[in-house]
């Protein structure tokens, strides 16, 4: 086995991207992820890459865009006010079916919020965030190996399909160290046909647009990108489970608010209580058919949540509102302590709610 | 076993470079782990603290809410954070700074003079590293291998030169009876 180092997730989000072929990067700096940008700038030079601190967040989005349409692989990050800059461009680069990785480390929010944790830009991660009708691939790591793990995991099912993938992190997890095991050197598969890399006057030229003014042809576009969506959800729902198979109380969630409910979980057994905890790993596509297994022995689930309850909506979506959704909930660059989430257990187990 | 570890103090008192040493010593043996700074305004003068969680399981929440060990480098660390220490756990007090003593009677506790016995070997910064040797000394958790091992990994090659005092503060923390 690979040799185990100590990183903070952010160093490992880096590595991990070169790892993966990556040799563009794109940003502007802004806490809790600065860490990122900060490997970025030390490793790109050193490996014939490109770092760039671009003059805004929106410049940083664009030359990720035109990269991409050269069939590069490329990546920018940046945490919420930040990743909200982006949107405008990110619509653009799903519009023109092009792949990308975008990190959000999240801090507090609304406006510029604090810089400590959230998981408050979840709509707008899982929604589409721009204008238009589209999706991300949003991936949630829940540790130091995950960001590692999934960075590269992004790039593979950004090129697939043919759409930005995000990793939607957040400021704990971008900020602890634990021990890593970087993935391997690889710069994936899939060919890229569509890229504008010039012809030498051997073929048709590529356009990369995301302009259609005929309503007919841009209908078209929609109806095709929502096809592949289908695929994607079919087929690339992610989550772990941990004791849900005989559960009366499942709690769902994702990130450092996973790894606080795993406790809360722990503690819950120990006091006879059956709870479980299911831990999307992607949160679009929502994991959906865990969540209705779930649904058929469970009394109630509790979303625990960085935010003001937005996963919330998803869980009573995928268990059709059959069951009660109760909420952990604390926001602001708070965290919800294994008690709080226990609590809701207790609630959910009750009947109570 | 799980030991939950809490180091706070000001920013500057090398609060977060002790807590790495006792993660990469963690590392070397092959324990679980995790180490969370802070990393608010607040790091930037005002109090730092980080939580390292040493463990033979993986490690679930990273955030430390309750102590096995709480190191208090200062009074406002010791004044938040006493409290939250478990029944049973240990408090290491930096009594140089601190002039008043632990309320609590269900824990241990170990008063340190780390910044004079840090002035006393000629080296006024480590304070940090003399109160990590004490806590080696009396945390049954943590052994007293791999110091020299882990130091290298967490004092970065352009340091190098302060490999040897930095041991040297430990190992005047690890002789240190209170």
């Amino acid at each position: 086995m690979a040799e185990k180092v100590l990183m903070k997730g952010n160093e490992a989000i880096a590595e991990a991207a070169i790892r993966a072929g990556c040799r563009h990067y794109f940003g502007y700096p802004i806490t809790p992820q600065t860490e990122l940008a900060a490997y970025m700038a030390k490793r790109m030079p050193k490996i014939g890459g490109v770092f760039l601190q671009a003059e805004s967040e929106i410049a940083a989005i664009n030359m990720v865009y035109g990269v991409s349409a050269a069939g590069k692989r490329v990546m920018t990050s940046s945490s919420s006010p930040g990743v909200s800059l982006k949107q405008e461009g990110i619509s653009y680069i799903a519009g023109a079916d092009l792949p990308a990785l975008i990190v959000n480390v999240e801090r507090g929010g609304p406006g510029l919020g604090g810089i400590q944790p959230s998981q408050s830009d979840y709509f707008q991660a899982t929604k589409g965030g721009g204008h238009g009708d589209y999706h991300l691939i949003v991936l949630t790591p829940a540790s130091v190996q995950e960001m590692a793990d999934l960075t590269a995991l992004a790039f593979d099912l950004s090129d697939k399909y043919r759409l930005p993938s995000m990793l939607l992190a957040d400021g704990t997890i971008g900020q602890m160290m634990e021990p890593v095991v970087l993935p391997e050197e690889s710069c994936g598969t899939v060919e890229k046909p569509w890229a504008v890399t010039g012809t030498q006057m051997k073929r048709k030229h590529n356009i990369v647009n995301s302009l259609y003014l005929v309503p007919e042809e841009l209908e078209k576009t929609n109806f095709e990108r929502f096809e592949r969506y289908k695929e994607i959800e079919a087929n690339e729902a992610r989550c772990e489970e941990f004791m849900t198979s005989d559960a009366d109380v499942v709690v769902v969630a994702f990130g450092i608010a996973a790894r606080v409910s795993k406790n809360a979980v722990v503690a819950a057994r120990e006091q006879g209580i059956k709870a479980g905890l299911i831990r999307p790993i992607t949160v679009w596509p929502f994991p959906k058919k865990a969540i209705e297994e779930a649904a058929k022995h469970v009394k109630g689930f509790v979303c625990a949540e960085l935010s003001m309850g937005q996963m919330i909506e998803d869980v009573r979506l995928a268990c059709g509102c059959s069951k009660p959704v109760l909420g952990a909930i604390r926001v602001g660059g708070m965290i919800p302590t294994p008690e709080e989430v226990l609590a809701k257990i207790k609630e959910a187990e009750g009947g109570n709610a | 076993m799980t030991t939950q570890i809490l180091i706070a103090g000001f920013g500057g008192q090398g609060v977060l470079f002790a807590g790495k040493f006792l993660a990469y010593k963690g590392l070397l043996e092959n324990k679980q782990l995790s180490w969370l700074p802070s990393y608010g305004p607040e790091m930037r003068g005002g109090t730092a603290n980080c939580s390292v969680i040493l463990s033979d399981e993986p490690v679930g929440s990273p955030i430390v809410s309750k102590p096995d060990v709480l190191i208090a480098m200062n009074l406002p660390s010791l004044d938040k954070y006493e409290n939250d220490v478990v029944p049973g756990g240990m408090i290491f007090a930096e009594s140089s700074l601190i002039s008043r003593k632990v309320a609590r009677d269900d824990v241990k506790v170990f008063y340190v003079p780390a910044t004079e016995l840090a002035n006393s070997i000629g080296a006024p910064t480590l304070a940090n590293m003399v109160m990590t040797g004490k806590l080696i000394r009396e945390c049954a958790a943590i052994s007293d291998e791999n110091i020299e091992a882990a130091l290298k990994k967490v004092v970065s090659a352009r340091h190098a030169d302060l490999l040897e005092v930095n041991l040297k503060a430990i190992n005047t923390g690890l002789g240190y009876e209170d």
